[in-house]
């Protein structure tokens, strides 16, 4: 599979990292060695094989569905950058996105 | 008479029980260490105030009589574990500042057996990398350097400011974690015992996640017994970790001392690489000879499907990794750098907040998880992984446990192999088979190389037969006696 810059600013754009243009080329080349070499699997005979989805043989575990844990908002808001107080509605801030 | 920064954990618990010492002149005698050792770079955040506190504490608890596992001993946290108030970053710009506010379990664990916090070690930027240079925070140097070459080596990675640490004598144990290795290679770079629990046996939450099929909390140590004393503490079942797994947690120290006589261990025909150093050839068959003296038979067995392992592991790794890094997005902690939209805040702050490797493996794991890639990648390699711990189930119908070298070579110098990711990613080709099947694993320290660097023995073991490992590691270690230290650190 050979990468070109339109799919790997694609990519950038899905994982949300600006990648300027000027660095666009050194990107493919970089991801283009990675891909090419993981490209080997292709040679394994998967025929009837399941891909694994867990390591552990655990049923997942279920729980009361009811609140266990939180009621400490000013101390989750303590890490983030220009909150609205818990006082004043308690909020995490971000660009506008409505006009 | 050794100094305190040279005790083993077994022998502080014996002194501090015995009130020869007390917890806080160990701790203190820590402290003064990580003072003198800061050239190093294995911490990013010290906290010897907090050290000097819970060791008061420590010593009121031991003239209570009621110590715990760990009471007073002074010990290093990976800087992956979230410490409540206590800056943790995963080595990555982008949690600038992130003081959590709750705590790990497995390091709420280690607090509540009675462990001291010396501080927060280095590591490769969210644990991605062999070397410890990607953390944002600059490389570790190892303690140890080559014999007559005073060039800094890498300590591996990527718990490598733990593995710093422990040899440097700073801290008694450090906790790590381990995705593809980066418990045991670090261990063998450094001189330490180093184990990979198997998947579950230790709680993943409030650990930063890297790729969470993988990733497994483990302690790194100087002694087979200190890794045993402390596993113990860490391990747990965590309702809050739902691949936790419910099983009581053994007493590992009992487990010592019962030797291994009858025991079959494997040696896997597949990890004979070519172009693989002789000393590392070499080495391995002086583990096979330590371990038939021992009174145990090697069987020869085949894990067919090894050489698949590392391209598989860089598909699944960054996929699990790319979903779990989405949240850095710069709204709720961490860094923000601010853009002219939503998306352009995220596009931002994730290009200034992740180093580049990290920004590499996120765009790899997006593509290979991406609409028409998805199953020619991401399903294929988890196919492989299902061949590859089915090569283990088969193996253990003819063996016990399995003997392996734990990396291809010594540490190497700060820079080498930097401009290759693939040279970089193959020093884990012998410890990543064992995170893609969920098995244990233990590096210890076997021997020296040629120039005078330190190289383990790795020994792989069935699911949840910590035990065993622990008693194998224990002849190694009896019989390779590795007593040398690091330059400078003559006792």
């Amino acid at each position: 599979m050979a990468l070109d810059k339109a799919t790997v600013a694609r990519i950038a754009t899905l994982a949300r990292i600006k990648v300027a243009d000027q660095d666009l080329d050194k990107m493919v080349g970089e991801l283009q060695t990675i891909l090419s070499w993981v490209e080997e699997l292709n040679a394994v005979n998967t025929d009837g094989v399941e891909p694994m989805t867990s390591v552990v043989e655990v049923t997942l575990p279920l729980r009361e569905d009811k609140v266990s844990d939180g009621g400490y908002a000013p101390r989750i808001l303590a890490n983030a950058t220009d909150p609205v107080t818990v006082g004043e509605g308690g909020f995490f801030t971000v660009p506008k996105v409505v006009e | 008479m050794a100094g305190l920064t040279d005790l083993t954990i077994a022998d502080a618990r014996e002194q501090l029980r015995a009130k020869k010492i007390s917890a806080r002149e160990l701790t203190q005698a820590h402290v003064e260490a990580m003072a003198k050792a800061k050239a190093l770079n294995a911490f990013i955040t010290e906290t010897p105030d907090k050290a000097l506190a819970m060791a008061d504490a420590a010593d009121a608890a031991l003239k209570g009589g009621d110590g715990g596992a760990l009471t007073g001993i002074p010990i290093a946290i990976k800087d992956l574990f979230c410490t409540e108030g206590v800056l943790t970053t995963a080595a990555s710009h982008i949690l600038h500042g992130f003081k959590p506010p709750y705590e790990s379990t497995v390091s709420a664990n280690l607090w509540k057996a009675g462990a001291v916090m010396l501080g927060k070690t280095n590591l490769d930027e969210f644990a991605m990398g062999s070397s410890n240079t990607t953390s944002h925070y600059g490389p570790v140097h190892n303690p140890w350097r080559r014999r007559g070459d005073n060039r800094p080596l890498v300590p591996g990675g990527s718990s490598g400011g733990s593995a710093a640490a422990v040899a440097a004598r700073i801290a008694m144990g450090a906790t790590g974690t381990d995705t593809g290795g980066s418990i045991r290679q670090p261990a063998a770079f450094c001189g330490l015992v180093g184990l990979k629990p198997t998947y579950g046996r230790c709680s993943r939450w409030g650990i930063v996640a890297f790729a969470s099929s993988l990733d497994q909390a483990g302690p790194m140590t100087r002694t087979v017994r200190d890794a045993a004393i402390m596993l113990g503490a860490m391990a747990s079942h965590d309702p809050k970790d739902s691949t936790s797994v419910p099983r009581p947690v053994p007493n590992y120290e009992a487990s010592l001392g019962k030797g291994i006589k009858g025991l079959k261990f494997g040696i896997p025909k597949e990890y004979r690489l070519d172009g693989m150093a002789p000393e590392i050839e070499k080495l391995w068959q002086q583990g096979i000879e330590w371990l038939k003296a021992a009174g145990a038979e090697p069987v020869e067995i085949s894990l067919p499907h090894t050489k698949h392992a590392l391209p598989a592991y860089y598909i699944i790794a960054p996929a699990e990794a790319s979903s779990n890094l989405a949240r850095y997005d710069g709204v709720r902690f961490g860094l923000r750098v601010p853009g002219d939209s939503l998306d352009g805040m995220y596009e931002n702050t994730r290009a200034e907040g992740f180093g580049a490797e990290v920004r590499r493996r996120v765009l790899i794991g997006t593509y290979v998880l991406s609409a028409g890639y998805y199953d020619a990648y991401y399903l294929k390699a988890q196919r492989v992984r299902s061949l590859i711990a089915r090569d283990f189930t088969e193996a253990y119908k003819k063996c016990d446990v399995i003997l392996t070298p734990t990396a291809p070579s010594a540490a190497f110098a700060i820079g080498e192999k930097a401009d290759d990711p693939i040279a970089m990613y193959l020093n884990d080709v012998f410890t990543v088979t064992v995170n893609l099947a969920g098995l244990p694993g233990i590096s210890v320290p076997a021997g020296l190389s040629a120039d005078g660097l330190p190289l383990g023995l790795q020994v792989i073991g069935r699911a949840f037969d910590e035990e065993t490992l622990f008693r194998v590691g224990e002849t190694i270690e009896k019989a390779a006696n590795f007593t040398a230290v690091p330059p400078g650190l003559n006792g």
